[in-house]
């Protein structure tokens, strides 16, 4: 199929004037003809996950065999026992979870706090600070790695979770966001009612501007829990003690560290630390999908 | 009570003075510093100090440990002749090239797609994000099982059309292959919404016109969605440009199993050594603290030509 069978203009109702019952028939097929492009594009998207969780439920042999197993096996049992065997699973997922969980609250209230300043007040220095907080976007993590390594080194948070969740508690690409939405979302009016009323700044941030930008909060909880969820680099050279670590590290630790790769236990093990994951996503989708568009076309 | 002005002046001018008092004191303002400074705070300690300290480390050599010793330009010097340097700068950019522009395509030509299909809208916008939620590492092990050469599903498929297997993640080529489709499986439909929104706000009438004057419909993506698309494409290729260029979790799991002397070496002949590996091999394995951070200084001057590139590329009709 090419990409002229579906243009946008196609199927507009304008089309179907003249000679209704043919130009119908024109549209019905390409109708059909898109969605067998689209439900092949999801099946490539989703396939994958299928052949992890079939692979979850065969033997290292039976993975081995050909031809390739595309049905589910018998073995899963002993991939799961396997898998925590090896690894300490359910105590990596909780460091996971906790790191994740702390950044988000942190994140949230953080950011959001700074993006009611940037988005509702003006103040000497406003621009500046906020240019200073735009460039930091483009400096990479690498020119940062060496030296937060040995600071924290200093401070003696390697290995801990700490050293994970500290620098992660605030972030340029978090105030940004909720800047452009605070400002548009909090009306002025608003704001200088409360002032009247006497409202302190506290206040304002909290019963005036909160409320009303639940919804970008929302986003952008979701897109932090499963950017920590999914960290990897910095937890890598951070967590230096091979027992404390987070799900993600513990699972490249099963993937390369143990010589001849169990692939059956391996797969078991990817495809459980992506179920947190899918249902935090599952929650959310409707939000993160909607305001990703927004955010790039603002 | 707080009394720091707004910024946009409201209707009732009655309400807020026009502008702020000029002679109020900077003390004044102390909850507004005081709601910032977290960010701040965190800023200074774990980001422009580290970037200062790394630009003073790679005037230095240093393993970490023992005392830093003054080595000048030294270490640049060597960057620049460094051959293993260079060709993780060519690993990076052919694996950038390979997964970017399909998955550019493949994203607009699903995004149009999308935008033009009624029903069952919701359900595919979420089965194509699918892919991009879930974590580099599962998805590298995923995929290097279906990259296998023993039992990958790439394989299998070859073999069953009567072609010849091909040792995926063992040759420079199928490396380099293996990690464009990964990225590219994983970012095509997130940056496909991204297209999505932009296609949606592209106004109506505009399509309508163009029908009226009798354009087609190759005449009207390419001389009306096109240049309307022209911001968020920009928008979609910088960030594919910055993330792309630092690429380091897909080659780092999906080749650690068949790297040998080390888990950042990019695989056999470390054909998929990217920049980032080479970074992460100098620093943390050879803990080479100083030559790594003339290296980072390195890629970070990388990251920033391409993005010029790309910025000048996009914009070159002289319009925004």
């Amino acid at each position: 199929m090419t990409i002229t069978d579906v243009k946008p203009t196609e199927s507009e109702p304008g089309k179907a004037r003249h000679g209704k019952n043919k130009r119908i028939d024109g549209t019905r097929r390409r109708g059909i003809a898109l969605h067998a492009s689209l439900i092949l594009g999801v099946l490539l998207s989703a396939f994958p996950f299928y052949w992890a969780v079939i692979m979850s439920t065969h033997s290292s042999t039976e993975i081995f065999s050909y031809p390739p197993k595309l049905l589910p096996g018998s073995h899963l049992g002993d991939n799961l026992s396997k898998l925590f065997d090896s690894i300490d699973f359910f105590g990596s997922m909780f460091n996971s979870l906790l790191v994740a969980t702390t950044v988000t609250v942190l994140v949230l209230f953080f950011d959001s706090l700074a993006a009611f300043v940037f988005a509702k007040f003006s103040f000497p220095g406003r621009g500046v600070l906020f240019a200073m907080m735009m460039m930091i976007f483009m400096v990479p993590a690498q020119l940062q790695a060496i030296p937060q390594f040995v600071i924290m080194a200093k401070l003696g948070w390697i290995g801990s979770m700490t050293s994970l969740v500290v620098p992660a508690a605030a972030n340029a690409f978090g105030i940004f966001w909720m800047r452009q939405y605070m400002k548009s979302a909090i009306h002025d009016e608003l704001l200088d009612a409360s002032k009247l009323d006497g409202a302190s700044f506290m206040r304002q941030y909290w019963h005036v501007a909160l409320p009303v930008v639940r919804p970008g909060l929302a986003f952008l909880g979701i897109f932090t829990f499963m950017g920590q969820w999914n960290d990897y680099a910095w937890p890598l050279i951070a967590l230096t003690n091979p027992d404390n670590v987070t799900l993600q590290v513990a699972l490249s630790q099963l993937n390369g560290v143990h010589g001849t790769t169990d692939y059956g236990m391996v797969m078991t093990g990817a495809v459980l630390a992506l179920i947190p994951l899918l249902i935090v996503f599952a929650i959310g989708a409707k939000q993160i999908i909607a305001d990703l568009g927004k955010g790039a076309i603002r | 009570m707080a009394t720091v002005p707004l910024v946009e002046k409201p209707p009732a001018p009655a309400v807020e003075p026009p502008s702020p008092n000029p002679k109020k004191s900077i003390l004044s303002y102390w909850r507004l510093y005081a709601a910032i400074s977290p960010f701040y705070l965190l800023f200074l300690a774990f980001g422009l100090i580290p970037v200062g300290f790394s630009l003073y480390l790679s005037f230095h050599r240093w393993d970490g440990l023992g005392s830093m010793e003054y080595a000048g330009l030294s270490q640049y010097k060597y960057l620049l002749t460094d051959t293993d340097f260079w060709s993780s700068i060519g690993n990076t950019i052919i694996i950038w090239a390979l997964a970017t522009f399909p998955m550019i395509f493949l994203a607009m030509v699903t995004a149009v797609m999308l935008n033009s299909a009624v029903r069952f809208k919701k359900i595919y916008r979420f089965a194509y994000f699918l892919p991009n939620v879930t974590s580099v590492v599962a998805v590298a092990i995923i995929f290097g099982s279906v990259f296998s050469t023993n039992f990958g599903l790439v394989n299998a498929l070859l073999q069953a059309v009567g072609l010849d297997q091909v040792a995926w993640l063992n040759t420079p080529w199928g490396i380099k292959v293996a990690i464009a489709t990964l990225m590219t499986w994983q970012w095509t439909g997130y940056n496909a919404i991204i297209f999505l929104a932009g296609l949606q706000t592209i106004p109506g009438e505009l399509y309508e016109a163009a029908r009226v004057d009798g354009a087609g419909p190759i005449q009207t993506f390419f001389r009306i969605t096109l240049p309307m698309m022209r911001p968020v494409l920009l928008f979609v290729l910088v960030i594919s440009t910055v993330t792309g260029l630092q690429s380091f979790s897909e080659p780092q799991v999906l080749l650690q199993t068949t790297a040998n002397e080390s888990t950042f070496s990019g695989g056999p002949d470390h054909a998929g050594r990217t920049m980032v590996l080479y970074f992460f091999q100098q620093t943390f394995d050879n803990n080479d603290f100083g030559y790594g951070a003339a290296v980072a200084w390195g890629i970070f001057l990388v990251v920033v030509i391409f993005s010029i590139i790309n910025w000048r590329l996009v914009q070159r009709r002289g319009e925004d």
